[in-house]
Formats: structure tokens, sequence, C-alpha cells
């Protein structure tokens, strides 16, 4: 029997504890492999489940990904409770221990800067979601004008209401993004969700992650917000998915 | 394309504002899929492989459960996405036993298999 394979949830200081997780992907124990003041989180893996070809096919399959994506994603954010941790693509699998420590070796001094960049930041998420216009006033017949004219009257009108709103929740989103990204330590944007995937009526005009010391002034900047054309949702505090990265961003 | 017999898991539940207690969906894989450290590992699956579902997951799942909810569950009848592959066939094989039966004007022969989705209809008719 071939042996097990080892996944790679992501890097972290040498110090830091195991993180506080009961499983991971495959129900696989989560352990930390050591190496040049680094710690690689990993779990071993089944090697027949997370062989290449099993792999391509399981990342089409729904259910698998989801559990998978959900445990990966666990780790990560166990990892993250308890220090600086950079988070590494799903799905980086390894032969073994071996190969885990080879590439702290090779790449330990990009993994430290990674992790300087994010040390005692989280990443927050924030959507923005455009705020349909409020609700039309009586519309005002023309006098004199037939109820044909009428109807296509209030049809224009409405449309114009529309194409306003996008276009002001669009300039609104653009203005909330440069007040966040300027308390933020850094910031990265999103392409909008789908309304389908949002399963929300409104049209998402802001998708972006910044990277903060302390969430305070964010919040700050979503309140201010709060009854603007933009509805703003915050989520996180996310491991700092948006801001690992082995380059200088 | 949801068959009129299946059950609907759960109903639709009220959907208070969850969406600070389980992360979503989407929200995860668009940070697990696109960001973080891409390093090639000895265990080369290109993720860009499944840029097709992936495109597809944000275009129409927020939560596998609120997609479902939303009526969106495309990928259980679509068998390269789907491990539901089996079901799908099982079911293709019922409704083509039931589409036989229907053309030859009578009701099918039970042939011992399992029936356990749907009970078919058979009524007692001497020929």
């Amino acid at each position: 029997m071939a042996d097990a394979l080892v996944y790679l949830y992501a890097v972290t200081d040498a110090g830091l504890p195991e993180p506080a997780v009961d499983a991971g992907v495959d129900g696989a124990r989560v352990r930390r492999v050591v190496g040049h003041g680094l710690a690689a989180v990993v779990s071993s893996v089944d090697p027949v489940r997370f062989s290449e070809e099993s792999l391509r096919r399981s990342l089409e399959d729904l259910q698998w990904l989801e559990t998978t994506a959900r445990a990966h994603h666990a780790v990560v954010d166990a990892a993250a409770r308890s220090g600086p941790v950079a988070p590494v693509r799903f799905a980086t699998v390894y032969l073994d221990d071996d190969r885990i420590r080879g590439l702290l070796a090779e790449r330990g001094a990009e993994f430290g800067a990674a992790l300087d960049r994010v040390r005692g930041r989280v990443e927050w998420g924030v959507k923005g979601f455009a705020v349909p216009s409020a609700a039309p006033g009586e519309p005002e017949p023309a006098p004199g004008a037939g109820p044909g004219a009428s109807y296509l009257a209030r049809r224009l009108a409405e449309r114009n209401r529309a194409a306003r709103g996008q276009e002001e929740a669009l300039a609104a989103a653009e203005a909330v993004h440069r007040e966040l990204a300027a308390v933020a330590a850094a910031s990265r944007r999103y392409p909008a969700q789908d309304p389908r995937l949002t399963g929300r009526r409104e049209e998402m005009v802001l998708n972006a992650a910044y990277l903060v010391a302390d969430d305070e002034a964010l919040r700050h900047v979503v309140e201010q917000h709060a009854a603007g054309t933009v509805r703003l949702e915050l989520t996180g505090p996310w491991a700092p998915y948006s801001f690992a990265t082995l380059e200088e961003p | 394309m949801t068959s009129g017999g299946l059950p609907v898991p759960g109903g639709r539940t009220r959907a208070a504002d969850h969406r600070q207690e389980s992360t979503n969906l989407a929200d995860i894989l668009e940070r697990i899929l696109d960001k973080g450290i891409v390093i090639a590992g000895d265990i080369r699956v290109n993720l860009l492989d499944i840029e097709l579902l992936t495109i597809k997951i944000r275009l129409l799942v927020a939560s596998v459960d609120k997609a479902r909810e939303m009526g969106i569950d495309w990928w259980e009848h679509d068998p390269s996405l789907s491990s539901g592959q089996r079901d799908l066939a099982e079911e293709n094989r019922m409704l083509r036993e039931r589409i036989g039966a229907l053309e030859a004007g009578r009701t099918a022969e039970r042939d011992g298999g399992p029936r356990e989705a749907e009970p078919v209809e058979r009524s007692e008719r001497d020929g």
C-alpha cells in the first residue's frame, strides 16, 4: 500500500501551538511539520483519495468540495487564532514530510516575509448591496395623456430610476471602498457575486477584503454608511487569505 | 428539474440572518480556490482545470442548502459534477420502465428490483 500523502493547509511561525481543531480534510488529524523557524500545518491523507486523478474528479463533486473546503477553512481558521498564518491554496499536496521540510528550507525567507505582512492583522470582508430606490411616488398623470402614453411614461421613468440607482450605487461603492482602504493596511477587490449566488435581489456592488490590525475603524466606516445607497455587510474575521502571497504585493 | 415526488429536505426554513454564524460557502471558495499562497505541490492538480466548476459555483451557489432552497440543484442532475450519477441512472432506468409500461398500454411487470424511491402503482388486472 502506498504511503500517506501530506496535505498542506498553511505555514505559521514555529512557536505556534497545534491548531485547536478536531480534524482536517477527509477527517484526518492535523499536525505540524517544523523546520527553519516555521511550522507547516498539515494532515496525512489517503494516497488514493488525494491522488491527482481522484482529486481532479472530486473537485467536480460539489458535496465533496463543500465538505473539504469547510474542513480546510476550519484548520486555517484555527491556526489563525493563535498567530500569523500564511494560508496555502486549497488542494496543495506533498509526497511526505521531507518534501514539506524542503519547501520550508527553500522558501523560508519568503514565507517569513509573508507572515510578517499579516502579523497582528486579520482580514475582513465587506460586501455592498445596492439599496433599491425608495418606492416610487405616485406617477403624475400627464394631463390629457391617454392610458397607453401614461403607461409608457411610467415605464420609462421606472427604467431611468433603476439605471440611475445602479450608477449611484456603484459610485457610492467606490467611495466606500476608498474610505475602507484608507483605514486598512491593504485591500483587495473581488468580482461581485451574482444575485443568484448571494440569493438576494439587490445587486452586489462591492466585494472586497481588507487587512486590518483592529476592526474598529473599519466598523466605524461601515456604520457611517448604514443609511447610504449601499447596504454594507461585514464578514470576518478571516485568516488573511487575500493577503497571503509570496511576492511583495 | 426537481422531480415532483422527491421530498424537500427540511422544507423551507425561515431564513433568519445566519450569515454571521455559518460562513457562506461562496465566501470560503472565493478565498481558498482563488487566494492563498500558490505553490506547486507534488500532486499536481491545476485548479484552473476546474475553472468551469468554480465559475458555475460563483454564479449559482451561495451554500448548498440555500441553493436547494432556491431550487438550484443542477449539480445533482449534472453527471459530470455529481456523485449522484448513480441515482440519475437509477431514475432513468425507472423512467424508462414506466414509459415502456405506458406504451405497452399496461402496467409494468414487477421485476423484483429495488423500488425504495418510488412505489410503482400497479393495478391488478386480469388479461
